[in-house]
């Protein structure tokens, strides 16, 4: 086992009150495998990946639980100890190259300083390492364009340089913070190659978060769902694709269209919005927006993580393979019609950091 | 009889929307005599009460079509007519009446609502403009308008940062409603949102063209949502339309290559389906359009190109290929 987090929570001490961001997570990350965490903005996916750097912004912090990278706990490192972790052990990838790359200095000195600054390799053996990262990650012409300046990179090409910069230092643990998000989908195909072929080449593991459901089918071997700050389902990913146990993940799965088939009539959407995760509602925390919700859900504590099938694990009193043919089939034709949203009468949601 | 006959004719008219050879380019600058050809020559028909999807990677002119076919921006050539009317020569009143029956539904629901006006006048703001009933009938369509779209209606006196994304996504669509305009243009309005608040926009784009006969111009790079949302879908490429089609044929049948590759990048939510899918992926990147390739566009990075040959010397023309109302711009259209 690779990274071992037990029961992490983060949580943000604002003035509106506490926000439990990450509420009680568990989960590892096995060396060489690729684990997908999905869920919707605000569920808590990004900030379970910044706690695992230690780079929780302000007014945030981890308050208890444990984060084990090979068995060294990061919660308790020193500055020294954790700088040296995040360049050496783990590297983060995140959404927008543009933002993350710094514009006024060449791409080959900014993945030079990457390597330079951990004191692993010396300038002279970093300088020609930079073109042979550009080239392991398909940049044409890298001799070249390592002189370039970001805002002469298109998008992919950036997000092929940031990458580079996160492979530079061999980490065991890629974390990619929705990844090919902001690119098209010509250049997101090819980023996702490029991401599968260095997950074979070079064996770094790779904990990929997004909330595209397609993009995890496609890289991942196991998920993790997240809704309110929990884990809510885990397992293999053919498990979770073919049979979801928990409505949520269910519903996720089918609130997306595919491509590859013919229109079916409606979509089924989530109604309303993730809860305000100052005050979570009591019971399970989907209870307000599931369509098989029964008392059970509304009154006990919340359900417990319980085994469904090899592998597969659920948070929820009423698992799909118990939902009555006739709830299922009213779910997916709600799909917010108009009385729903009638019935709904939302107030606007206070907005939730993180995300 | 012999009267009401060319007025027949004319509700009957299946095309609501004939967009014929349009140009937009836009001048870099100085004396060069170089221009951006974001729009080079387009023809497309938008059918009445059908959703038409266009599709393209960044950059390759859809957003300038959008605000063309809107009268948001003035043409540099061709003709755009909307039932009937050339809004290229229209000015002035005339405009703006035809421009009532059209409106725009924008990408970002942050950037495109005023956040120091309340949601009620953002609404009322259209029916004001164009002097549409009293004041009490204003204020009663505005409630109308966001019982419409699935908010409370008693919102009325809230500013747009009080609501989530999708929420002020159903602002913008209740305020493209405001005027009943019979044709809207959805420039990208999910691609900003959440899976399941997307899902619920979708849902609701649906219901309101059943209920109001809207007709649509979809604008998306989600090709799996335009593929749910839309009738027919148009790709376009470099400033260019390159294929238009029924939603199903274009998939099932391809006959540009750029669709074919356009489709074959985006993955499926199935991890079986995922491992047996490989993308095409295209030589190089998008030409800058200051200066397009020669012949097709497309040859510099098309598989199937013959090049020196037709290819690069001749520009392939929109014809049909393949499927009964399908065209495409290729000379080996459907041959791979």
């Amino acid at each position: 086992m690779l990274l071992q987090v037990e029961d992490l929570h983060t949580q943000f001490f604002t003035s509106r009150g506490v926000v439990r961001a990450v509420d009680g997570v568990t989960f590892h990350v096995d060396a060489g495998e690729t684990l997908g965490v999905v869920g919707e903005s605000g569920c808590g996916k990004t900030i379970t990946a910044l706690s695992i750097l230690r780079l929780i912004p302000d007014p945030g912090r981890i308050t208890s639980g444990r984060i084990l990278f090979r068995g060294r706990d990061v919660t308790k490192m020193t500055d020294e100890e954790i700088r040296d972790f995040r360049g050496n052990d783990v590297a983060m990838i995140f959404q927008d190259p543009m933002t993350s790359l710094n514009p006024v200095t060449r791409i080959g000195s900014q993945i030079e300083e990457a390597m330079t600054a951990h004191e692993r390799f010396t300038e002279t053996v970093a300088r020609p390492r930079v073109i042979e990262l550009l080239k392991r990650v398909r940049v044409p012409a890298a001799e070249s364009r390592v002189k370039d300046y970001p805002h002469q990179f298109s998008g992919g090409m950036r997000q092929r340089a940031m990458i580079a910069m996160g492979l530079s230092n061999e980490p065991d643990l890629l974390i990619a913070d929705e990844p090919t998000t902001a690119l098209d989908v010509t250049v997101q195909a090819e980023i996702i190659q490029l991401m599968k072929q260095l997950n074979r080449e070079l064996g770094a593991a790779m904990m990929l978060i997004t909330h595209n459901m397609a993009l995890v089918a496609s890289l991942c071997q196991r998920i993790i769902v997240m809704y309110a700050g929990r884990i809510v389902e885990e397992g293999p990913v053919e498990q979770i694709f073919n049979s979801p146990q928990h409505p949520y993940t269910w519903s996720l799965l089918r609130s997306v269209p595919r491509v590859d088939e013919a229109r079916k009539d409606r979509l089924v959407s989530i109604r309303g919005m993730p809860p305000d995760l100052t005050q979570p509602p009591p019971g399970c925390k989907f209870h307000p927006r599931c369509p098989f919700v029964i008392d059970k859900c509304r009154v006990d504590p919340e359900p417990r993580l319980e085994e469904v099938a090899a592998g597969q694990v659920a948070r929820c009193w009423v698992l799909m393979r118990n939902a009555r043919e006739e709830s299922v089939e009213a779910a997916k034709q709600s799909a917010l019609s108009r009385e729903a949203a009638e019935k709904l009468k939302e107030a606007p949601a206070a907005e939730v950091g993180g995300g | 009889m012999a009267e009401r006959a060319p007025l027949t004719a004319l509700e009957l008219d299946p095309v609501l929307v004939r967009i014929g050879g349009v140009y937009k380019h836009f001048p870099v600058g100085g004396f060069s005599g170089l221009a951006v050809r974001a729009v080079d020559g387009v023809d497309l028909e938008i059918r009445r009460g059908e959703t038409l999807g266009l599709v393209g990677e960044s950059g390759c002119g859809k957003s300038t079509l959008a605000r063309l076919v809107t009268g948001l921006l003035p043409v540099t050539g061709g003709s755009i007519n909307f039932d009937g009317h050339e809004i290229t020569s229209l000015r002035g009143g005339k405009l703006r009446r035809v421009r009532r029956r059209m409106q725009m539904i924008f990408q970002d629901p942050f950037a495109s609502l005023d956040p120091r006006m309340t949601v009620g006048d953002i609404l009322q703001e259209p029916l004001d403009n164009f002097g549409i009933g009293t004041i009490r009938e204003r204020r009663r369509r505005v409630q109308e308008l966001l019982r419409l779209v699935g908010l409370n209606p008693n919102f009325t006196n809230r500013y747009p940062h009080e609501f989530s994304g999708g929420q002020r996504q159903r602002i913008g669509i209740a305020r493209a409603l405001a005027v009943n305009p019979s044709f809207i243009v959805c420039d990208e309005p999910v691609s900003a949102l959440d899976v399941s608040i997307a899902a619920q926009i979708i849902n609701l784009l649906q219901d309101l063209q059943k209920e109001f006969n809207l007709t649509y111009l979809f604008i998306a790079h989600d090709l799996a949502v335009v593929r749910h949302l839309s009738d027919r879908i148009a790709v376009m490429y470099l400033g260019k339309v390159v294929e238009t089609a029924d939603r199903n044929d274009i998939y099932d049948k391809p006959q540009h290559p750029y669709t074919k590759a356009l489709l074959s990048s985006i993955p499926v939510p199935d991890p079986i389906a995922e491992r047996g899918r490989a993308p095409i992926s295209l030589k190089g990147e998008i030409p800058s359009p200051v200066n397009p390739p020669s012949g097709c566009r497309f040859h510099p990075r098309c598989p199937i190109a013959r090049v020196p040959g037709i290819c690069s010397e001749e520009e392939p023309l929109l014809v049909a290929h393949g499927a009964k109302d399908q065209v495409a711009a290729c000379h080996f259209a459907g041959q791979f």
